[in-house]
């Protein structure tokens, strides 16, 4: 039978007249938890917008017309040389458009599917851009704006100008502002663009788009698909590359395998293409937890120490409380809830801290020319890491005063007593 | 007569350092009502007796009835309880909880017994100290009063629940003659006015002396009972 007021009231008692101890071990779990939760926040905003500006921009998967050799030269063909070593110089890619054949009913059959949560045509061109007498080559991408607007952030990359002004000029581009600022131009004024074939064309600036990544801005400029196939002087249905967002990431792969096979044409999911990227967010957060656990061993080692020296200069209050009629196992409850009050304490303070410094961080200003979306540091509130952040503490805590509490339950009062 | 204590053949022996066999065939009975004292001299083995008869101590053999109920061999759970509730406890030194008042010091046995609610427990131990002259002491911190204050005060925490046996382990070894004379009048009022069964361990022979009975003790054999 466990009389938890008594209990309780007796722990309390121990870690009000032993204030310092006290404090001082409940600062090393709030360090603890406070550093992880600042860290776990800050580590994973990071990550995200790392990933978020390199996947945002990825399609979940994207469909095209790969420019390859056949797989099969057709010597490997003829019945007669099979049994023979064939040798083929110089190969060249097979005969081939850069088109999607049938684009557009590829187009209405991702619609129709469950799984897709939108698929946008788009039509790549290779352009110069005419700045006096100065030529820079560069990508003229014709788009669905709107389309691309719902499934994408790229309402985000759009630092200057509106996607919606794209919509409703049927010459205008969204001009790339590395671009713009070579040629000092801005909304509103008009660039000239001369495809490969060597025709020109006046575009209307609508617009200035940023992607953060200067390679690009410095070549690639956005505009109307129907434009795009007027300057490349190609039909309506002559689309290159087509996008698919899912409802569910993790249907990429096999969705892709699928269409591949469906469609003969080239399909690349997400995963595969940005493999690299989830390695680096993986290990970031291994060494945030790798950080954060060393933080709460630490603290852990600290309420270990404490409960230790509390145990011994309480020997003969152990001892008199056996004697009194406490059991063994009360006694070692009055030092675990010890413990784990400690640890409750400590780690809902620390959670505070971590929520404090988070709501801190995220207030800094983060100016960077790469990322015009982002103004403050990116930092990701989320409610599991509050939870995380509390078990932690309770665990180290609860570790750290079972073996000094075990101890307590093992000390035999007759020994103490008589010692005197 | 009833017997609130009964040991049948008990015998201990200490591992450590060597061999020793401390305790030899005890066996004696303690009646309801009587304050029987133990003497003998250091290493006599009469404290040993007492921490096997408080049931703290369990490495022994043979046989400890309270109240006409076996208790060797229950688990420490157990025993815990009939220490809580049947033994009253006095040591050679006071052993109060030194952050805790006086009041909650006597009161805490009482808390963990769990039977009465506070308010009545609390009224007991003011009772208690008021009968041990020491209710002007009860909110003041035990670190705080005099030895033979404490005393008085742990003699009211082991009457807190009205124990069956009251057993003191030299309980006036540490006090000076006024206050031990002090302690020996409470314990004579104690038997007489509410018939409470005493067992004390005391080297003091003038103690002794004023007790019903004393059990002498020599080389752990009872030579005199």
């Amino acid at each position: 039978m466990t009389n938890w007021k008594v209990i309780l009231n007796i722990a309390k008692t121990h870690l009000l007249t032993k204030m310092k101890s006290t404090v001082t071990a409940s600062l090393g779990v709030t360090f603890g938890i406070g550093a992880y939760i600042t860290l776990v926040s800050f580590m994973t905003g990071l990550n995200q917008m790392l990933d978020d500006l390199i996947l945002n921009q990825t399609p979940h998967i994207h469909l095209y017309n790969e420019i390859e050799p056949s797989e099969k030269q057709p010597v490997s063909l003829y019945k007669d040389f099979e049994n023979s070593l064939n040798v083929v110089h110089s190969v060249k890619p097979k005969q081939s458009q850069l088109k999607i054949h049938n684009a557009l009913p590829i187009l209405d059959y991702l619609k129709k599917d469950k799984g897709v949560r939108g698929a946008t045509p788009q039509m790549r061109a290779q352009i110069f851009y005419l700045s006096g007498s100065i030529e820079l080559g560069g990508n003229l991408t014709g788009i669905d704006i709107m389309e691309e607007v719902r499934l994408s952030n790229f309402r985000d990359y759009i630092i200057d100008g509106s996607p919606e002004a794209l919509r409703n000029l049927e010459n205008g581009i969204l001009l790339g502002a590395g671009l713009a600022k070579k040629m000092s131009l801005g909304v509103g004024d008009r660039v000239q663009v001369s495809t490969v074939k060597g025709s020109v064309f006046p575009l209307k600036i609508v617009g200035i788009y940023q992607s953060g990544i200067a390679e690009i801005d410095n070549i690639q400029s956005y505009a109307n698909l129907s434009t795009v196939q007027r300057i490349s002087g190609e039909a309506q249905n002559y689309i290159t590359d087509i996008n698919v967002k899912l409802h569910d990431l993790a249907e990429a792969l096999p969705m892709s395998k699928k269409l591949e096979k469906q469609f003969d044409i080239k399909a690349t999911d997400i995963n595969t293409a940005n493999a690299q990227f989830e390695t680096g967010s993986d290990i970031r957060n291994l060494i945030t937890y790798a950080v954060s656990i060393t933080l709460l061993i630490v603290a852990g080692f600290g309420i270990y120490n404490i409960l230790n020296m509390l145990i011994y200069e309480k020997m003969n209050d152990i001892a008199i409380l056996k004697a009194t009629g406490f059991s063994g196992s009360d006694v070692q409850l009055i030092f675990m809830s010890q413990a784990m009050i400690i640890g409750l304490l400590g780690g809902i303070l620390g959670l505070i801290v971590g929520f404090g410094l988070s709501v801190f961080i995220d207030q800094l200003p983060f100016d960077t020319e790469a990322l015009p979306t982002i103004t403050t540091f990116p930092v990701n509130m989320q409610f599991s890491y509050y939870v995380i952040g509390i078990v932690f503490a309770l665990l180290s805590t609860f570790v750290a005063g079972y073996l000094p509490s075990n101890k307590a339950r093992k000390i035999d009062p007759v020994r103490i007593i008589r010692g005197n | 007569m009833k017997h609130v204590l009964e040991a049948r053949l008990i015998n201990k022996i200490f591992r450590k350092p060597v061999d020793f066999h401390v305790l030899k065939d005890i066996s004696f009975k303690v009646e309801e009502g009587e304050f029987a004292s133990i003497m003998g001299k250091s290493g006599s083995g009469k404290s040993t007796l007492l921490y096997i008869l408080s049931t703290m101590d369990t490495d022994y053999t043979g046989e400890l009835y309270l109240n006409n109920e076996l208790v060797t061999g229950k688990s420490h759970q157990k025993l815990s309880r009939i220490r809580n509730q049947h033994i009253g406890f006095v040591f050679q030194f006071h052993y109060l909880l030194s952050e805790f008042s006086v009041l909650e010091n006597v009161m805490l046995p009482a808390k963990k017994l769990a039977v009465k609610s506070h308010h009545e427990i609390k009224r007991d131990a003011m009772e208690k100290l008021e009968m041990l002259n020491i209710g002007n002491l009860a909110s003041k911190r035990a670190s705080r009063i005099s030895g033979g204050e404490k005393q008085r005060v742990a003699i009211a925490r082991a009457l807190i629940n009205n124990p069956t046996i009251l057993m003191g382990d030299e309980p006036t070894g540490n006090l000076d003659s006024y206050n031990a004379d002090n302690v020996l009048k409470i314990f004579k009022r104690l038997k007489e006015e509410q018939g409470l069964s005493l067992l004390v361990v005391t080297h003091d022979l003038d103690f002794a002396k004023s007790t019903d009975r004393i059990i002498e003790m020599e080389d752990g054999r009872i030579i005199k009972a």
